[in-house]
């Protein structure tokens, strides 16, 4: 089956892109920028065509523990929110997290702290790559520069999350969330009838029972525990880093941004390049894992290095920590809901020359 | 070849259909496009506006600050956009409600009635495509066979029996747009 | 029998008058005597080995006292944050509706922390079962006051006993539930007494039975006690939910099926 050609909204493409690749369930609750997820869900009705599940939760602490109850079945199940949404399901992440549970989360990012603002920002980095709730555990954090990437990474997101049992976040912005953009989407493919070993699903006589737990009151087995987590984050630490290059081949300067602030960037480099000033861009596609190797290599053949966002400056501390001292490191980029321009970042790179 | 469009008005005279109706017609005649609105409390019955870029290569930024096109349709949006246009870009405006015209040299202006036509047609609802008309003469960058499947792609099924008066407004603001000394 | 009989001759099969049932696992249950808590997990292993549920059981254990249920009754578990429980139980059901799904939830869980998903579970008729153990304490936390404590008793957080004007009222959920349209079956019992303990179970049975029909949520509190938080013996502790909690949460159904009742009615004119 070919791929079919929409025009859509990164939100839009993130509720086709789920009911196509065979969601079990959605579990939501409205809020600006992403309401256009559920909506969407709803009006689509997906229940009485592939059997998906589309609830509207009573607040986001019950999404995401909807997310939970599904996911310990086996089931294919997604929430989304935006900012301070994702703060109130950090709880029921974590215990996603603790139990080893594969699900797909996506953070249509808004500025704040506190109710902040519905305008695009990109100050969840620091929430979203370091773990967000409490303990030791990482998300896998994908982040998407387009619609189309908004659609691929509903169905990417998954397969990671079942491969590693781990959840998965879309980190977005409220920019790529309301934009149209062409997007190619996948045929609908069927829902999968196998149930994972570890899934909940009634005990037969046949094995024993299956429990479902992060508790673990014997802190030898708690730390047995953390020391498992710690392999598996490693294993996708070396296995699952993914970026794009832009003109990173002869540039001299290095910028490094995700989402919506790559996409800025990659005008910058066109208007930098303009007036001769050899800068590329190096876009991290997956910020946990972060590529780090990629970074450090890149860091021993330019001069400089900006991490450009959307926010007082987060992922910058994972540059830094990539390039390790090599080439200086700056941040440039606007809050509070302001998109960088892309005048602005050349200004900025040409002050540090 | 990359356009860079801005277009601003107010919420409910179409704005944000009339980019899509172009983004979409981009699509149709294999284009890359992007469509970024203004969201927010914003759309809720005040300015709305909308920058659409199309283009034959992959898009950057889909948001910008200069504008190669400017399609501007209240006077908060003409206060706001004018300096945005790029030298040697193209500003085109309905003067309806305009008390303060555009006043830069450095660009091509032109002024499309929109408001007055669609009234004379008895349609009110085709304002945007009397606009898109107008725009569409002045920077032919979509094949009109293809802007009636970009209709055709963003308009509701239960809506196509309207898409003829459509191209029939696409046609009167090509009649009607002027240029501005 | 002339023969002196001691105790080894007693326990033979031919004799034998209760056994484990095996869906109770071996582990050795974590409660402190005279807790009801192990009667309600018996006759609630009861139920699923008599209804041979075993296969299409998915429980959800809470936090609290029962943290550990999932420890005791050998089927699938899924062991919820602090409240959370009817939410999980939630999209289990919705995802597998032909499974038998149950929460099993202390006040403070259910009550309190939980409320919200409580309240909207049984509001939207989700179909499944929520046992309610209230016993006006939070008990693994080391007795301090839950939202059911009663006006007047003492916990560790309520050292001179619960003053309604500072602390607020304690809160009766069953009561809540049973006035929205999603719940099917709401009763309050107890485990105290083996007719209670039978009452109990029944009220567990036909919960089993409706939501095999798909009739919306099922609600059954068990009053019961904290000897330990208490600060009494359970004997003691006994007497004292006798005379003080059941007088504000009085045992009986709250909700019957309309049919039920109906059923009721045409019997006792029969016997009439």
């Amino acid at each position: 089956m070919e791929k079919e050609l929409r025009l859509m909204k990164g939100n839009e493409a993130v509720a086709e892109a789920a009911i196509r690749t065979g969601a079990d369930g959605y579990f939501g609750y409205p809020i600006t920028p992403q309401s256009e997820i559920l909506e969407y869900l709803m009006e689509a009705d997906p229940y009485h065509t592939t059997g998906m599940v589309v609830l509207q939760a009573e607040s986001e602490v019950a999404a995401i523990n909807m997310v939970y109850g599904g996911a310990a079945c086996g089931k294919k199940v997604m929430t989304t929110s935006s900012s301070p949404g994702i703060s109130l399901k950090q709880e029921g992440i974590t215990y996603i997290a603790g139990a080893e549970l594969p699900c797909l989360i996506v953070n249509v990012v808004r500025g704040g702290p506190g109710l902040g603002t519905i305008q695009p920002a990109q100050s969840d980095y620091f929430q979203a790559t370091k773990g967000g709730g409490h303990g030791d555990y990482h998300l896998i954090v994908l982040a998407p520069a387009s619609v189309q990437e908004m659609a691929d990474f509903v169905e990417l997101g998954f397969d990671l999350a079942f491969k590693y049992r781990n959840p998965v976040m879309m980190l977005s912005d409220g920019a790529i969330g309301q934009m149209m953009e062409k997007v190619w989407l996948s045929p609908q493919k069927e829902r999968s009838k196998t149930v994972p070993a570890w899934a909940t699903t009634g005990k037969p006589a046949t094995r024993d029972r299956i429990i479902i737990t992060s508790l673990d009151l014997d802190p030898n087995g708690q730390e047995r525990f953390n020391q498992k987590l710690v392999a598996k984050y490693n294993e996708i630490r070396e296995k699952e880093v993914r970026y794009e290059e832009f003109q990173c081949e002869d540039a001299e300067y290095i910028l490094v941004a995700y989402g919506t602030s790559a996409r800025v960037c990659m005008k910058s480099i066109q208007l930098a390049r303009a007036q001769g000033i050899k800068v590329g861009l190096l876009r991290p596609i997956t910020l946990f894992p972060f590529p780090t190797k990629r970074l450090n290599e890149l860091a021993g053949k330019v001069k400089m290095m900006v991490s450009v966002e959307m926010s007082a400056g987060q992922m910058v501390e994972d540059v830094m920590l990539s390039v390790n001292g090599k080439v200086p490191v700056y941040h440039f980029g606007r809050m509070g809901g302001i998109v960088t321009e892309p005048e602005e970042v050349v200004d900025f790179l040409k002050s540090k020359i | 070849m990359t356009e860079e469009i801005i277009i601003a008005g107010f919420g409910g005279q179409g704005v944000l259909s009339m980019g899509k109706i172009m983004a979409y017609s981009g699509v149709m005649q294999d284009m890359e496009v992007s469509w970024m609105p203004s969201y927010g409390p914003e759309m809720r019955g005040g300015t709305a506006n909308v920058t659409v870029i199309i283009s034959s290569e992959r898009i950057s930024s889909p948001i910008i600050k200069h504008f190669d096109t400017g399609i501007i349709l209240n006077q908060q949006s003409l206060d706001k956009f004018e300096d945005s246009i790029k030298p040697g870009g193209v500003l085109i405006y309905d003067s309806n409600g305009i008390t303060r015209h555009p006043e830069r040299k450095d660009i091509t202006i032109y002024r499309v009635d929109a408001a007055e036509e669609a009234g004379k047609m008895n349609s009110p609802k085709v304002f945007n495509m009397i606009v898109l008309g107008g725009f569409l003469k002045v920077k032919p960058i979509i094949r009109m066979e293809n802007v009636v499947k970009g209709l055709k792609k963003s308009l509701p099924e239960r809506y196509h029996n309207l898409i003829p008066m459509n191209e029939t407004a696409l046609q009167r603001g090509m009649e009607i747009i002027v240029p501005v000394a | 029998m002339a023969q002196a009989t001691g105790i080894k001759e007693i326990i033979k099969p031919e004799n034998l008058v209760y056994r484990k049932t095996k869906v109770m696992t071996d582990n050795i249950l974590s409660y402190c005597p005279g807790c009801g808590h192990g009667t309600a997990h018996r006759i609630l292993a009861e139920i699923i080995d008599e209804e041979g549920l075993q296969s299409e059981t998915i429980g959800i254990s809470p936090v609290g006292c029962s943290v550990l249920l999932y420890e005791f009754i050998d089927i699938d578990w899924q062991e919820a944050a602090h409240g959370r429980a009817p939410a999980l139980a939630t999209a289990i059901k919705r995802l597998l509706p032909d499974k038998f799904v149950f929460t099993y939830q202390g006040d403070g869980d259910l009550a309190a922390i939980g409320t919200a998903e409580t309240i909207h579970t049984c509001n939207r008729g989700e179909n499944i079962l929520i046992i309610f153990i209230n016993n006006g304490i939070y008990g693994m936390t080391g007795g301090q006051m839950a939202p059911t404590t009663l006006p007047g008793m003492k916990s560790s957080t309520s050292p001179y006993g619960r003053d309604v004007k500072l602390m607020g009222n304690p809160l009766k959920m069953t009561d809540i539930v049973a006035t929205l349209p999603g719940t099917y079956y709401v009763t309050r019992q107890s485990v105290h007494t083996p007719v209670n303990v039978r009452k109990t179970k029944k009220a567990i049975r036909k919960a089993v039975h409706y939501q095999k029909l798909n009739k919306g949520t099922c609600f059954i509190e068990i009053v019961s006690n904290c000897p330990s938080g208490w600060k009494m013996t359970p004997v003691e502790a006994n007497k004292w939910m006798e005379a003080n909690m059941f007088p504000f949460y009085p045992l009986g159904d709250l909700k019957v099926p309309a049919e039920e009742n109906a059923q009721k009615t045409t019997n006792s004119e029969k016997n009439d």
